[in-house]
């Protein structure tokens, strides 16, 4: 680890930041028991409220809790107002980047990305060139992954505009603190969250074809075996719009219908949760089973809105990072207000030379990686790793990038019985409609192994809630 | 709403309804092996169950000849037979999991939860079978009580009701084949027939103390195929049942449901006018095969109006 990271809580060893100040005196006075009580309390209840996800592979019982955990993680508002500030700004350029590629490709011809990085990408969809969406939004619900380094300053590790999920947790966490303890949230004045479902489905309804008066929006799901089953299935009750599996849906006369007890009901909007490649067996993968045969024919004929738009990928994969922050100065012309953790792509001959020289203190990724797989952390990894990943690197430099291994912040965590620092994340969810919207928060990641900097869930992560004090 | 959904609806509620059923036929022979009482009434009894249920086959391919001990666990808590109670909350748990956004929250969670203690009692070595369906019926009140108390009177909670009556319909049905040899005409003259197969036959169907406020006198084969039959106001009675699937399903009518509708309703109508006298006269057991069949072709025909993936008309 290069430096000391960040706490959250306490300025110095005792010393509780302001904001942290009141949650520290209380939790000093808290009994270990009624901690772990309280604890245990919270894993019965998610498992009566079947708040888990499906873990693939396994037969029976193949449904797992995300470790909670009971400390929160507080932002006091004037961080907050920053990095709502911040993430507006980013997902707006993003958006406007995403219409950009599909359309004239000024920011190609400017220079500013280069046009083989974007037009080679597996994740560009030639089928949208030239598509028009409505209000020209494509990524309608963003997940962006903020860190926090040793400096203190807020950093974006990587945005998820395909199907960023998350968010569920996000309320259920709320909705269980509130349930242990009661008392916290009356000594202090924590931003609500739960009005999320009703922003989102405002969203979506604002993003419908032009001409629907009453837009029908239905949540797609790849069913109750996948592994974010859960979330889907809460969203689509909580907006009280129909969950609906590929099955259920079919297109006749490039519109969208659902098959109902009552006969075909007219579609509109579809928030989707299965990747592109599943959608439209008729373009992308033949063989899926989850999406629609000629969806994208609806899709086309400006039918049909599809939450988030088709190819999105494109601006979120790990080779098109770096260059967001001069996405945010060329189509707004302001300078960033969150910054990149630097980053360097092996693709550059200059930026390999230097990673291959210091591979044991970086952190090394795929490109087209996701969920903490397929990446070196330096520090962490053996001599054999950090050669086999120079190898992987040498022979195929253009799909890594690499970072420094950053000492993400880190909260007190209630992790074996006991209060111990671990290292955390955040993932705002940021909604593009007729407006950009975000609930005040978010979802904490905690990487619960101690020193461990992988916060993922699907490895030993596990989640906080996030309080963003009013006052 | 989606014809998937609604299809979920109606197996979830089947499933319960069937744990409850097969946990009441258990009780009732449970208690009976409790009493002093001839062992080999008890095993006709269990067979002639087995039977009723399409049980026999697994049953004997897994157990050989009736003992008691091994048919209630077979019938309760065997993970690999499809038709056990474990396998119907199971059934039922995953059916609501798919549709979990049209539960309201309670009614999940008291399938789940369900589902959950099922999943924990059943690893425990030495379970108590008497202890096990109590709880069982138990958690079916619970289901039921739930699903009455806060869900919409909407189109999802009138096909969970069509799949609860379907499902007891065909169960008080299966249980009166199974005693169809008390029941017979001519019953009445002979012995007095075995108050323990009685109590069993009436227990199973929750019409024990019913039995004797509605008459007030000794139990007569007659009398007792009354009430299980034609009694509207017999909460498992086939009329019961049926009248309930008719009302429900004139509740989702759709476009191509009419025959449906006019079939269900026409069982409704057959047994609302019908009188013992004919039924018996026919011969209980033809009565109940038939009413087995109907039910059977109602239920395919549910599926095909509403359930199935339809043409895309």
């Amino acid at each position: 680890m290069p430096n000391t990271p960040y706490n959250e809580m306490f300025f110095k060893e005792g010393t509780g930041r302001a904001h942290y100040q009141r949650y520290a005196e209380w939790l000093g006075q808290q009994p270990v028991d009624r901690l772990a009580q309280k604890r245990a309390e919270a894993d019965a209840l998610f498992h009566r409220v079947g708040i888990t996800f499906a873990v693939y592979g396994q037969e029976e019982g193949s449904e797992r809790l995300i470790p909670f955990d009971i400390v929160p993680r507080v932002l006091p508002r004037e961080e907050w107002i920053q990095l709502e500030t911040g993430l507006k700004q980013r997902v707006r350029a993003l958006n406007s980047f995403i219409h950009d590629i599909y359309h004239d490709q000024q920011i190609l011809k400017a220079g500013v990305i280069p046009a083989e990085q974007v037009l080679c990408n597996s994740q560009y969809r030639p089928e949208m060139q030239g598509v028009d969406v409505p209000g020209g939004i494509y990524a309608h619900i963003a997940g962006i992954d903020i860190v926090r380094d040793d400096a203190g300053e807020f950093k974006v590790l990587e945005d998820n505009l395909r199907v960023p999920s998350g968010v569920s947790y996000m309320l259920e966490n709320r909705k269980m603190m509130m349930r242990l303890f009661p008392e916290l949230f009356s000594s202090h004045r924590v931003a609500p969250v739960d009005h999320y479902p009703d922003v989102l489905l405002d969203n979506l309804r604002s993003v419908a074809p032009t001409g629907v008066a009453d837009p029908t929006v239905v949540l797609l799901t790849a069913g109750a075996h996948n592994s974010a089953y859960f979330e889907h299935a809460f969203l689509a009750q909580q907006m009280g719009i129909e969950l609906v599996e590929g099955q259920d849906l079919f297109v006749r006369d490039e519109a969208l219908f659902m098959r109902t007890t009552q006969g075909p009901q007219r579609v509109d909007v579809i928030y989707r949760r299965i990747d592109d490649d599943f959608l439209d067996p008729l373009v992308f993968r033949p063989d899926s089973m989850l999406g629609v045969p000629g969806l994208l024919t609806a899709y086309r004929a400006g039918h049909l809105t599809i939450a988030n738009a088709i190819g999105t990928g494109v601006a979120d994969d790990k080779s098109i990072y770096p260059y967001v922050p001069e996405m945010i100065r060329f189509y707004l012309g302001q300078s960033p207000i969150i910054g990149n953790v630097h980053t360097w792509m092996l693709r550059k001959p200059e930026d390999r030379d230097y990673v291959l020289a210091h591979l044991p203190e970086l952190v090394v990724k795929e490109v087209h990686g996701a969920g903490g797989y397929g990446m070196l952390i330096g520090p962490a990894a053996s001599q054999a790793e950090i050669e086999n990943f120079r190898r992987r690197i040498i022979a195929s430099p253009e799909r890594y990038i690499a970072q420094p291994t950053l000492a993400l912040s880190t909260c007190p965590t209630f992790a074996d019985a006991a209060l111990a620092p671990r290292h955390i994340d955040l993932r705002p969810f940021v909604l593009s409609g007729s407006d950009v919207t975000i609930v005040p928060g978010g979802l904490t990641r905690v990487a619960l192994l101690a020193g461990s900097l992988v916060v993922n869930s699907s490895q030993g992560g596990g989640t906080k809630d996030t309080w963003v004090l009013e006052s | 709403m989606l014809s998937r959904t609604a299809d979920h609806l109606y197996w979830m509620s089947r499933y319960i309804e069937r744990a409850e059923s097969l946990a009441r036929l258990v009780d009732a022979h449970y208690r009976m092996s409790l009493l002093p009482h001839s062992p080999e009434d008890l095993a006709e009894s269990l067979r002639a169950t087995v039977k009723a249920l399409n049980m026999e086959q697994d049953y004997t391919k897994r157990h050989g000849h009736i003992e008691p001990k091994a048919v209630f666990e077979f019938i309760s808590l065997d993970r690999d037979h499809s038709g056990s109670i474990f396998s119907c909350l199971r059934s039922a748990r995953e059916n609501a999991r798919a549709v979990r956004g049209s539960l309201t929250s309670e009614l999940w969670e008291t399938l789940n939860s369900t589902w959950l203690d099922a999943r924990a009692q059943s690893t425990r070595r030495s379970l108590d079978i008497g202890h096990f369906v109590e709880w069982v019926k138990e958690r079916s009140h619970l289901t039921r009580g739930v699903t009455i108390g806060t869900m919409m009177r909407d189109e999802a909670f009138h096909f969970t009701r069509i799949g609860t009556f379907l499902e007891r319909a065909d169960s008080t049905a299966r249980i009166l084949t199974a005693h169809q040899s008390d029941l017979m005409p001519g019953a009445d003259a002979g012995a007095v027939p075995d108050p323990y197969q009685w109590s069993v036959l009436l227990r199973a169907l929750s019409a024990f103390e019913v039995y004797r406020r509605v008459y007030r006198d000794v139990i007569t084969p007659s009398r007792v195929a009354e009430l299980l039959i034609l009694r509207d106001d017999m909460p498992r009675s086939l009329l019961r049942c049926c009248k309930e699937v008719y009302g429900n399903l004139k509740s989702v009518a759709n476009e191509q449901s009419a025959e449906t509708l006019r079939r269900a309703g026409e069982m409704h109508a057959m047994l609302h006018f019908a009188r013992m006298e004919e039924l018996l006269s026919l011969g209980l057991p033809r009565f109940l095969q038939q009413f087995l069949a109907k039910l059977n072709d109602i239920g395919h025909r549910i599926a095909s109006d509403f359930l199935g993936s339809q043409a895309e008309a």
